[in-house]
């Protein structure tokens, strides 16, 4: 008697984990919860189960089950650390990460096991070009877009020359190759691309540079720590009164509390802005602040949901049956999506086709005063789908 | 190029390379006279940059003093910090190999890393220049130039010159050199050789710490920040030759200067320069451009 019993509930537990294969979806988060952008990554994931929990917790009527890897922002640990969620957990969509470097190695590792991939920030040019896949999408932006998006905003202002700035490393040159592409589409000219090396932040040298070029404006990329001295090295050698400061808008992201006066009137260019004030905006920052009230919204936290609306779209697609791979990629690159920031649709590369917004510093918020560029797409150069 | 620029950028080498010499003579003292490959140190800039960042409203509430109070609130901390950890740590490692102080010293770097985003956060935050030095010198009407710049220029100036003083005419500095060259020696003659490597090493500490309180203000505070410094403090220690703080001088100068103007002249390759110099001196001086002295 007790044999059988034992034999049937084993049966029954066979049963059941043959038939519900797919009875939950495995999502796999590789984002940096330690280091510099630790911050980022919580914001990512906090936007994205922000999304699915106003869904009453499920998507496409499927459970979703969370497998987490702290990449660390180690480009050199990426493979490793996708296979532990590709391999180990075996999930069925990844989303990750936050540095380019990290993003590459994951893209790779998404494409030869072709599994899903939701980049939610990593801008790497790459990613949606050459290395372009059907599995691979970005709830983002491309490094070339808010560079592209400034070049007509500094020609209108009737500015004729200007000069770039960066760390001499990919991102800051995607950036500003983008900005030199349309300025110099626009009539204008740059001058001179000046670089140090990453991560140095002694600019004194490159401030005189552009004292003696005196250029009608300088277009500049830098994050974090480095942008906070940027800005504060700027105006304390009286050039903000002279030559205009524009930049990405992560020149501003997240740095204003320590950039203090030296960044106010600054215009950046970005895909999100303070002070939207959309009725889609407002209830998404409302329901964020109510469950994350430690964390202001931010574009990252914006990235995370949407990230988390394109693998609905995906999902509500199959009803929920993850193996259908292509029909669900299908629809993900289909998707109009209602993000925050305003309704995108995604390229044939999978990059965000968004407006980019001109905000300017006002106290601690980057508000928005115009889109720069409606429905800019990445040229996706050397792309091949 | 215009001769003020040129002037101008001559000036950004000075102020650049006086501040390389503060962090790095620190560094070189307990390199050159302890022995001790010390990782941490870039850790210790960082350390007085947060001690900067933290103290400033504490100071100001409690002791009513301003930037100057601050300043001086860091370099004590520090000092007890240096001779703490000479007691804790770095006094088990004279007699050990390189590689053991290498793996222990970074170690340390990874708990000050960690303590740091424990205790403040991940966050890049800013300092604010004290009101008597917020001015700004205008500079043949082509930019200007802010007089904290110049006050920091001036700290690491007399500094330099108080080290230099303590170390060839002072009673502690003769004993310092003497320590340097002749451990066993002058243990036998007396001192106390062992409280003497404490005070060496908490002054290092604390010159690193003053480094990072005084530049806290124009760098900002980041994570990693002790990094970047580090490794440029080693190029300066080795190019100045180990234990000589007139070699680290000399070689934070050079490197001030050829940083300055690889990055105007060569911007591609402004990265390397700085080692290219390192490896052009070590060819013709391999213990660098001044013996221990």
């Amino acid at each position: 008697m007790k044999k059988t019993l034992t034999r049937t509930a084993l049966a029954a537990v066979l049963a059941l984990s043959a038939g519900g294969a797919h009875a939950v979806v495995k999502v796999g988060f590789m984002l940096p919860y330690s280091g510099t952008y630790a911050q980022l990554g919580e914001a990512i994931e906090n936007g994205f189960r922000l999304y699915v929990q106003e869904q009453g917790g499920k998507l496409a009527g499927q459970e979703l089950q969370y497998f987490k890897v702290d990449d660390e922002s180690n480009p050199a640990k990426g493979p490793e650390n996708a296979n532990r969620l590709i391999k180990r957990d075996q999930v069925d969509i990844l989303v990750g990460t936050v540095h380019s470097g990290v993003a590459m190695a994951l893209a790779k590792a998404a494409k030869d096991s072709d599994t899903t991939l939701i980049i939610p920030n990593a801008g790497a040019d790459a990613i949606t070009g050459p290395l372009c896949s059907k599995g691979i999408f970005r709830s983002s932006f491309s490094n070339w877009q808010p560079g592209y998006a400034m070049g007509p905003v500094a020609a209108e202002k009737g500015y004729k020359t200007a000069v770039t700035i960066s760390w001499n490393y990919a991102a800051g040159k995607e950036s500003t190759d983008g900005f030199k592409e349309s300025f110099e589409k626009a009539g204008g000219k740059v001058i001179k691309h000046l670089t140090l090396p990453f991560p140095n932040v002694e600019f004194q040298p490159l401030l005189t540079e552009i004292a003696s070029l005196k250029p009608d404006a300088v277009y500049t990329f830098f994050a974090g720590g480095g942008a906070v001295k940027f800005v504060q090295d700027y105006a304390a050698a009286g050039l903000n009164k002279t030559i205009p400061l524009l930049g990405s808008g992560f020149l501003t992201d997240g740095t204003l509390k320590a950039q203090g006066a030296s960044a106010q009137g600054l215009l950046t260019t970005l895909h999100y802005a303070d002070g939207l004030n959309t009725p889609r905006d407002n209830a998404f920052r409302e329901s964020y602040t109510k469950h994350f009230p430690k964390l202001p919204p931010d574009v990252y936290a914006v990235q995370g949901y949407d990230a988390a609306q394109m693998l609905a779209a995906g999902l509500n697609a199959v009803k929920g049956d993850v193996s259908k791979k292509d029909e669900m990629r299908a629809a993900i690159s289909a998707a109009t999506i209602d993000s925050p920031r305003g309704k995108f649709t995604l390229s044939k590369a999978g990059n965000p086709v968004q407006d980019f917004y001109l905000r300017e510093v006002k106290g601690e918020e980057n508000k928005d005063i115009g889109v720069a560029v409606k429905a800019l797409a990445d040229p996706a150069r050397g792309c091949k789908l | 190029m215009d001769p003020v620029i040129f002037l101008i950028q001559c000036l950004n080498a000075v102020q650049y390379g006086l501040l390389l010499f503060l962090v790095a003579s620190g560094l070189t003292l307990i390199f050159g006279i302890m022995g001790i490959i010390n990782l941490a140190h870039g850790s210790f800039y960082m350390i007085g940059a947060y001690m900067a960042f933290a103290l400033q409203p504490l100071v100001a509430q409690y002791l009513g003093g301003g930037f100057v109070a601050t300043l001086l609130a860091c370099v004590v901390l520090a000092s007890l910090l240096g001779y703490f950890l000479e007691w804790a740590f770095y006094s088990y490692l004279y007699r050990r190999d390189h590689l053991q102080q290498v793996l222990m010293t970074y170690g340390l770097i990874l708990v000050f890393e960690e303590l740091r985003s424990i205790i403040i956060d991940n966050d890049v935050h800013g300092v604010g220049v004290p009101a008597w030095l917020q001015g700004t010198v205008s500079l043949g009407g082509i930019m200007t130039y802010p007089v904290y710049r110049l006050f920091i220029s001036l700290v690491c100036l007399l500094v330099a010159g108080l080290m230099y003083w303590v170390l060839t005419r002072s009673r502690l500095g003769m004993m310092i050199r003497a320590g340097a060259s002749n451990r066993e020696m002058i243990s036998s003659l007396g001192i106390d050789i062992n409280r003497l490597f404490r005070i060496v090493f908490a002054i290092g500490v604390a010159l690193a710490a003053l480094a990072g309180a005084i530049a806290a203000p124009v760098s900002s505070v980041y994570p990693g920040m002790g990094h970047a410094v580090l490794i440029i403090c080693f190029v300066v220690v080795v190019i100045g030759g180990i234990g000589s703080i007139r070699g680290a001088f000399l070689a934070a100068m050079l490197v001030g200067f050829v940083d300055t103007f690889g990055q105007v002249f060569f911007p591609a390759a402004a990265g390397v320069m700085v080692y290219l110099l390192m490896a052009a001196i070590l060819l013709f001086k391999p213990e660098g451009l001044f013996k221990q002295g």
